[in-house]
């Protein structure tokens, strides 16, 4: 392989007009971010939230209003997506439809006017890699979705970019497979050790993929940082929100020392990292997982259950504590105690995972 | 906010792909020099009246009258045998009113009243006269009045006949059971042979079969005083060419209305015809305006039928040729005329294009559901298919007399088989017609059919400046009528670009009647691209770029292989509509060229029926030849199937 390059983005910004009211807004705004060889970091969000259009302006496919890229050291912004050193995999794979598995991954040697030898050699390597040696003479219309995404990978790292971009590459897979692939995904990557930008709106693949995850929001990088540190640590409601589940609670800081303080919570004192440095007095939103939260007949926080549903790996309440709705998951509920709607319960919380935003 | 870095980026992109700005402005160049060109040659023509100039004196061409006006320092602009002085500046403008009588009159073009042998004249400089003068006048002229009447009233008929009829046609294939294969195989066959169909081939078979020494009215009926010509001739003749267009458009639109409606309709106690007149006609009804916007604008743009069956029901198209062919050779007014003309099939196709097609993609997109449950209630399914059958056969009459009357002796005489028309073709010049046609259509062809699909690329695909431009002129040659095209380029380039003598060895060469066939099928060609590339998704392209391909790499590789059925189209439609063409041909063509069409014309003039059908006999089996080769090669070669497929299993 090709040496691994990173890619810094300096303040980038992407204006579009609105096509209804003719009004220009950010599509992108000022995202810095420094991506180092070799990292597989997803940007992950909601629909319209700028991640594709970020990934586009590294591909070249789009130019931003503002700011710089580069990949390495050099700047690539006036260059056009065919001389830069990058290589995409589409949403819809995008493959050559006239043409074979093997012509559609030898595309891109032939344009860089390979010998016929070494393209033969170059694209069955990597068939082997993706696992689709043997279907080289299959046309695409040929393969299944999880076969045409293989091949689509195989064209994209056979060309040995410095930097591999994925655009939401699963999402037209089903369940499974999605699974299944981004594994595959993974695998290859660490195999060879590749930078890889992945854009997905699908939060259990940035999870499981990533080295980062850039969560982004109306254009704006709302946090950065490993998958443990935004499930744990989301620096606001919508990261806590759109990671995973998550409930919140309002409480009054009691006492500070140092860097914790003491919590006020629906009447309940918990002791609690503080490192915002927040007053006494000072109001707080908490954020905590539904599992992270323990249900049961004794605890320091009375609740009232008004949800009571089993689904199979565990059971799911939703409670009422004062007047903040929580949802908790109980996991592995086969001898636990389960309660019904309208019973008393008793709340606690699992070290460590009550994070205040 | 600022964009200018986007912009200076964009610009930098564009310019560092080595083949994207030399094609654009190729086709720019193109575009301009031989759509917008010669179009607004014609408006400046309409405009222009010659040159003025102020007439200052008149006086004996004596030696001494010469000698004093040398002395004022006058230029000797004497033409053959007038004398006309220049005055070359104010300055001697002074001097010169002391002497005759200073009349200062604003004379045009050569018209100086007083100049005659013997005269001496003093004039300013000449001026370019513009004026407006031209159209007032044309209107009052009677045969023009009449002409646009004319036209007006027969594209209305022409329109509202060939609609109701291809309203009738769609209807029944869509919503009728019809269970006789041979209905079905015949509206196949009557929908394309207006393709497969030189213009004033149905006029043709329409004197033969109903004129006055017509097989039908003369042999069958015994009507000896039967008139063909003029006005319902020319609408029944363009209502059986253009009703088939209307046919496969509403057809598309039926087929795209959901049953479910009609069903629901039904279902909360509608009759079948009231199902028809609030669902589905209240759908189609944009669509239906559509298609009679479209067989106004061929009906007002036709020339060969009202040339040929047209009597003396002159239409515009018929007028401005004989303006520019006719003794009279009044070309500004010609000029004017056709000025009118384009304006009225521009408008006309700015509102079809604009306005109407939007409106019929509002109300009807997307699929069908499933399909419809076609009627079997024989009170309703009788009635319309034999009405069908009627025009169907009908139309396959007028276009089996064609050979038949290539093939009797003399047709409203004898009526014993013979080939002499076919002799004498082969005898005459029949052999320098078909290949001057054949080798000008077939050069034509390639370029057009890679021109259209270079501009459909860079249309649907590329973002740059003059795009609008690009995609506006070569989808607005559709709306511009042979005639006027013709007459366009005649004085575009008779005296070469501008009058400068540049490309002025264009005018009357085979060149230019290539060039004016692409002009006239660019449009067909553009539009079926653009609509065959809408179709493939972005990224297809992307990643072929992304993995490194210039524009130029990505076009050949990628798609052109991806729209190559559209490609094969477009040279088979080039091809058929180049061979087939008459309107802008026959102002330009010259006798070192002879045309199929422009002979078939001459001959049916002159009222040598066998000879022209014979042609037309020949030339209907070339195009539905080339027809069938297309098909084959798109059967065999073409890439839509396989596409097809990839995106169902996608």
């Amino acid at each position: 392989m090709s040496s691994n390059k990173g890619i810094r983005l300096e303040n980038i910004s992407k204006i579009y007009t609105d096509p209804k009211t003719k009004k220009p807004f950010y599509a992108v705004k000022d995202v810095s971010i420094t991506i180092e060889p070799g990292a597989f970091v997803t940007l992950l969000g909601p629909s319209g939230c700028g991640k594709t259009t970020t990934l586009r302006m590294i591909a070249g496919f789009e130019s931003p209003d503002e700011g710089e890229i580069f990949i390495g050291d050099e700047p690539v912004m006036a260059l056009t997506p065919n001389k830069r050193d990058t290589a995409m995999v589409f949403q819809s794979y995008a493959l050559f439809p006239h043409y074979n598995v093997f012509d559609n991954v030898a595309y891109g040697l032939k344009i860089r006017k390979l010998d016929r030898h070494t393209i033969r050699e170059k694209v069955m390597n990597i068939l082997d890699l993706v696992e689709m040696e043997g279907l080289e003479a299959r046309m695409t219309n040929q393969l299944s979705g999880g076969q045409q995404q293989r091949v689509a990978l195989a064209r994209a790292l056979v060309v040995e970019p410095s930097v591999l971009l994925f655009d939401e590459p699963l999402s037209n897979l089903d369940a499974k497979l999605r699974v299944t692939m981004r594994t595959e995904i993974r695998r290859i990557q660490q195999e060879l050790g590749i930078t890889a930008v992945y854009v997905t709106h699908d939060q259990s693949e940035a999870m499981s993929l990533s080295d980062q995850i850039i969560i982004m929001n109306q254009g704006l990088i709302a946090q950065m940082g490993s998958p443990r540190e935004i499930y744990y640590h989301p620096n606001s409601e919508f990261v806590a929100d759109f990671i995973g589940e998550a409930n919140f609670l309002d409480g009054t800081i009691k006492s500070v020392s140092g860097d914790d303080c003491v919590m006020d919570i629906a009447g309940h004192e918990l002791p609690l990292p503080n490192p915002k440095g927040y007053p006494v007095g000072q109001v707080c939103r908490m954020v905590v997982r539904p599992e992270a939260v323990r249900i049961g007949t004794q605890g320091p926080l009375p609740c009232t259950v008004t949800l009571s549903c089993f689904m199979g790996a565990y059971h799911f309440y939703h409670v009422m504590l004062g007047d903040m709705l929580l949802k908790i998951t109980d996991d592995c509920p086969v001898n636990k105690h389960t309660f019904q709607v309208s019973d008393q319960a008793f709340l606690g919380f699992e070290e460590n995972c009550v994070h205040i935003l | 906010m600022t964009t200018l870095q986007y912009r200076r980026l964009e610009k930098k992109k564009f310019l560092s792909d080595p083949v994207l700005l030399p094609v654009i402005i190729l086709l720019l160049v193109f575009l301009a020099l031989f759509i917008l060109y010669p179009l607004s040659m014609l408006m400046t023509d309409s405009v222009y009246a010659g040159n003025a100039y102020t007439l200052y004196s008149v006086e004996e061409s004596t030696e001494e009258v010469k000698a004093r006006y040398q002395e004022q320092g006058l230029r000797d602009l004497s033409v053959s045998r007038r004398s006309v002085l220049q005055i070359p500046s104010l300055e001697g403008l002074t001097a010169l009113e002391t002497y005759g009588r200073a009349a200062s009159t604003t004379y045009m073009g050569d018209l100086l009243p007083e100049v005659h042998k013997g005269t001496l004249v003093a004039v300013d400089d000449q001026r370019p006269l513009l004026t407006l003068q031209a159209f007032p006048h044309i209107f009052r002229d009677y045969t023009f009045r009449r002409a646009f009447t004319n036209t007006l009233v027969l594209g209305l008929i022409t329109g509202v006949c060939s609609t109701l009829v291809g309203l009738l046609f769609a209807y029944v294939d869509s919503y009728v059971r019809v269970r006789s294969p041979l209905m079905r195989r015949m509206f196949g066959v009557v929908s394309m042979l207006p393709v497969v169909s030189p213009p004033f081939v149905l006029s043709l078979s329409m004197i033969l079969l109903f004129g006055k020494g017509g097989l039908v009215t003369r042999q069958l009926l015994g009507i000896y005083d039967s008139d063909v010509y003029g006005l319902s001739g020319i609408a029944i003749v363009q209502t059986m060419t253009f009703f088939p267009v209307c046919y496969l458009m509403l057809k598309g639109l039926l087929k795209n209305i959901d049953p479910s409606m009609e069903e629901a309709s039904r279902d909360m106690g509608a009759s079948r015809f009231k199902v028809f007149t609030t669902v589905t006609l209240p759908l189609l009804l944009p669509g239906i305006g559509n298609a009679f916007l479209v067989t106004f604008i061929e009906s007002v743009a036709d020339f060969a039928n009202p040339m040929l069956i047209g009597g003396s029901y002159d239409t515009l198209a018929t007028t401005i040729y004989l303006r520019i062919t006719g003794g009279s050779y009044d070309t500004q007014g010609a000029a004017a005329m056709a000025v009118v003309l384009l304006m009225l099939t521009v408008w006309l196709f700015l509102v079809q294009k604009y306005y109407l097609e939007a409106k019929t993609a509002a109300t009807l997109t997307g699929k069908a559901s499933r399909a419809r449950m076609a009627i079997t209630d024989r009170s309703v399914t009788v009635p319309l298919s034999t009405l069908c059958m009627l025009v169907s056969a009908f139309v396959i009459l007028m276009y089996i007399a064609i050979p038949f009357g290539s093939l009797f002796k003399l047709w409203g005489r004898d009526y014993s088989l013979s080939t002499r028309w076919y002799e004498q073709l082969f005898r005459q010049d029949g052999i320098k017609a078909f290949r001057d046609s054949f080798v000008l259509s077939l050069i034509a062809s390639p370029i057009t059919a890679l021109l259209s699909m270079i501009i459909s690329y860079l249309v649907v695909k590329k973002k740059f400046r003059g795009k609008g431009f690009i995609e506006f002129v070569s989808i607005l040659a559709m709306a511009v009528p042979g005639t006027v095209l013709g007459v366009g380029y005649i004085r575009g380039f008779s005296g070469g670009v501008f009058h400068s003598g540049f490309l002025q060895g264009l005018y009357g060469t085979g060149a230019i009647l290539v060039i004016v066939f692409i002009v006239r099928s660019l449009p067909v060609g553009t539009r079926s691209g653009i609509s065959a590339l809408r179709q493939i998704h972005p990224s297809i392209e992307e990643s072929a770029y992304d993995l490194g391909a210039g524009s130029g790499k990505v076009f050949m590789s990628v798609t052109l292989p991806l729209i190559k059925d559209s490609f094969f189209s477009g040279l088979v439609t080039t091809f058929v509509r180049s061979i087939t063409a008459i309107s802008a041909i026959i102002l330009l063509v010259t006798p070192r060229y002879l045309l199929i069409t422009t002979r078939i014309n001459e001959f049916a003039e002159k009222g040598s029926y066998g000879i022209a059908c014979a042609y037309a006999t020949i030339l209907i089996l070339i195009v539905y030849a080339s027809i069938l080769l297309m098909n084959l090669f798109i059967k065999y070669f073409g890439t839509s199937k396989q596409i097809r497929e990839a995106e169902n299993v996608q």
